[in-house]
């Protein structure tokens, strides 16, 4: 559903993103692994169209990106996102941080967005913490709030951009547990992380990004165990100490 | 709508057009001595709220709080209504004599209320400087009131040009207010013109146009100063 | 005081007219400010340097000049002489908007790129953004700011004096050209915008307080 094809990206004279490619198919579970730098947060930006690129297509469910007459807030309405810092908004109620784009975007009334607002925090574990300022949440609970104010609009894919390098370590599992139950729900993902416990159990594809480009694909254990390239196998071992 | 006939050339015929560099030279004026007496006293007052023994920070405190509060025009209008009034007959009548006394009143005015806000600035700088440095020059054996003088305000002062740099910008702008009392600058220039020749839209333009010259010049002078002052290793710019 | 007390009433109309321009200018300036703000942090070059130009164009500018320029022009474009108060109020709005706006700049600015994103990935238009996140944010953040700025307003409303609005100060002055007892007369209006502003910087003060302390916005 997600197409990238020869993307490529410069901030000035610097190259974000060099020669990218890849595709993505509704379900499939693709995690993006890769030092600082490398332009894994870039890419999950360009595809909802929050960053421009200058070389490529992006194709997102038949729609390019590339085409002035996309409408680029529609488009975004499939791609959920999940940030690093979770960026709740501090003004608002964990409700209404839920039901705000859902109220003004699809237009729902307020008793159908809470509804669905309250079954998402179920989902997610803290139904008790709807009327809740993000300033009294811890980070895990904050982080589950952002996944569910990125369900609310129901999405047919997710992105999460490094959504556990935030937090305390103590707080990483409840994160990750409940984006494992989406996995397993079937929702496609793309999960930029350092958690490769996790891209273990979950990922179909892997990828290695460095400098802009993509080094190196595989499935699973085979990833891991046999990495191909001298970049892939140095950076597994920093991350797999 | 538009039956009104614009006539830019009052801005350059005489004598509209001298009067309005006359006007120009009055703002200077105004500003420049007006500053003087900011300074002097922002400094000493701004001085003041910093020291150890409260009653001179209480005072330094009143005196903001009062200038601070006190719309300018109203502090204007005192001095010069109601001020001759509070002196001694005989001060009295020697004042009313004095030709341009609402020149001398728009300048005192003028400093002592734009002084109000330099002793904000003053106050914040050294704030900033932080207290290893008083620590360091008293150790030195050198009294407060020297510390102060040689060390404490030269070093405030480079830190703060930045927000002085717009405190004299602005006493320009409020040097206009002086036109009230019936000084002859550049705001008091261009509604004189209107009255004359009821272009008064052309000559407030033209004196729109004079200010920003002046505000234009003011910030590069500041910007030569700060250039020439400027302390290595502090961040500045 | 009795000079003040005689004319209590007529004084205090004064005020009024003081208070109510100050409302529309600090309506309107808050209002305008919050796009001026917006279109200072554009991307788009031709909001940016068009409101660019206005902002630094009116800093270096008197107010009273302003007033007066302003005076002139309405009623070329109106076709009838213009009452004051609509005159000064304009004026006000069109001059206040630029210090608001720069407040409302600081706050946008102080917002990270990435709780814009956050807003914008769950399909918010700009205009939604900007409206339900970045100015009521921004609103709590420079709060301070927006009070003494207001404060300052509302000490500049003295200045429609001078095209005539039977605000406080043209009010005294009229009483003092008749009475003659100007020390009480000014002191007077001075107290009572004193008392006002006074009251007005110490709300500033404690919202400063409040955020330090909380630090949670």
């Amino acid at each position: 559903m997600i197409e990238i094809k020869n993307v490529s990206k410069w901030f000035g004279e610097f190259q974000v993103l060099a020669d990218v490619n890849e595709v993505v198919q509704r379900g499939q579970k693709v995690v993006i692994c890769g030092p600082s730098g490398s332009g894994k947060s870039t890419l999950l930006r360009c595809i909802n169209g929050l960053e421009p690129y200058q070389k490529g297509e992006i194709i997102v469910d038949g729609v390019s990106l590339s085409d002035p007459k996309t409408n680029l807030y529609k488009l975004r309405e499939k791609l959920g996102m999940v940030f690093q810092r979770f960026e709740l908004y501090p003004h608002m109620t964990v409700l209404r941080n839920i039901t705000l784009a859902p109220m003004k975007v699809r237009k729902k009334s307020r008793q159908e967005a809470e509804k669905k607002a309250m079954e998402l925090l179920d989902r997610v574990g803290i139904p008790d913490k709807a009327g809740a300022y993000p300033a009294n949440l811890s980070g895990g609970q904050q982080q589950r709030v952002a996944i569910a104010r990125a369900l609310a609009m129901e999405p047919a894919c997710m992105m999460f951009d490094e959504p556990t390098s935030a937090l305390d370590p103590e707080m990483i599992q409840e994160v990750l547990e409940v984006m494992i139950g989406l996995a397993k729900e079937g929702m496609t993902m793309l999960v930029v992380t350092h958690e490769m416990g996790f891209a273990r159990e979950v990922a179909d594809e892997i990828i290695f990004m460095d400098a802009g480009r993509i080094i190196e694909r595989g499935r699973g254990d085979e990833f891991f165990k046999n990495p191909k390239s001298q970049r892939t196998k140095d950076f597994l071992g920093q991350i797999l100490k | 709508m538009l039956a009104y006939k614009f006539d830019w050339g009052v801005l350059w015929r005489q004598p509209y057009g001298e009067w309005l560099l006359q006007g120009l030279w009055l703002t200077i004026q105004l500003g420049a001595l007006a500053w003087v007496i900011a300074l002097s006293l922002g400094i000493l007052f701004g001085t003041l709220r910093s020291v150890r023994f409260w009653p001179l920070r209480i005072l330094g405190a009143l005196y903001v709080e009062i200038f601070r509060n006190i719309p300018f025009l109203v502090q204007l209008f005192f001095w010069f209504y109601a001020g001759p009034m509070l002196l001694v007959k005989t001060l009295q009548f020697k004042i009313n004599q004095i030709s341009g006394l609402n020149y001398y009143i728009a300048i005192f005015g003028l400093g002592l209320y734009t002084a109000s806000r330099v002793a904000e600035h003053v106050r914040a700088g050294f704030a900033s400087i932080g207290h290893g440095q008083f620590d360091a020059v008293l150790s030195t054996g050198m009294t407060r009131l020297q510390m102060y003088w040689y060390v404490m305000i030269p070093h405030a002062l480079r830190l703060i040009i930045p927000p002085l740099t717009t405190e004299f910008l602005t006493i320009f702008k409020n040097s206009a207010v002086a036109m009230t009392i019936g000084v002859a600058e550049t705001t008091f220039m261009s509604y004189k013109i209107d009255e004359q020749t009821f272009h008064g839209l052309e000559a407030t333009t033209g004196a729109m146009a004079i200010y920003l010259a002046l505000g234009m010049t003011v910030v590069k002078l500041m910007d030569l100063i700060e250039t020439r002052f400027r302390i290595p290793g502090l961040m500045s710019r | 005081m009795d000079a003040v007390l005689k004319n209590l009433p007529y004084l205090l109309g004064g005020f009024l007219t003081n208070l109510q321009l100050a409302a529309f200018a600090l309506g309107g300036g808050i209002s305008l400010g919050a796009l001026v703000g917006l279109g200072r942090i554009s991307k788009r070059p031709w909001v940016y340097y068009p409101v660019t130009l206005y902002v630094n164009f009116l800093r270096n500018i008197p107010l009273i000049l302003v007033i007066f320029w302003f005076f002139f022009v309405m009623p070329i474009l109106v076709g009838k002489t213009m009452d004051p108060f609509v005159s000064a109020a304009v004026s006000f709005v069109v001059f206040e908007a630029t210090y608001f706006g720069e407040i409302f700049r600081a706050g946008f600015q102080s917002i990270s790129k990435d709780l814009v994103s956050a807003a914008y990935s769950t399909g918010l238009t700009y205009r939604q953004t900007a409206a339900y996140i970045l100015v009521p944010i921004a609103v709590k953040r420079m709060l301070p700011s927006l009070i003494t700025q207001s404060i300052i307003t509302f000490q500049d409303t003295s200045l429609a004096y001078v095209i005539g609005l039977q605000e406080m100060v043209r009010r005294t002055t009229i009483v003092d050209s008749l009475e003659v007892r100007s020390v009480q007369l000014y002191t007077f209006v001075a107290i009572l915008f004193f008392v006002i502003c006074f009251v007005g910087s110490r709300i500033s003060l404690h919202y400063e307080e409040k955020s330090r302390k909380a630090k949670v916005l």
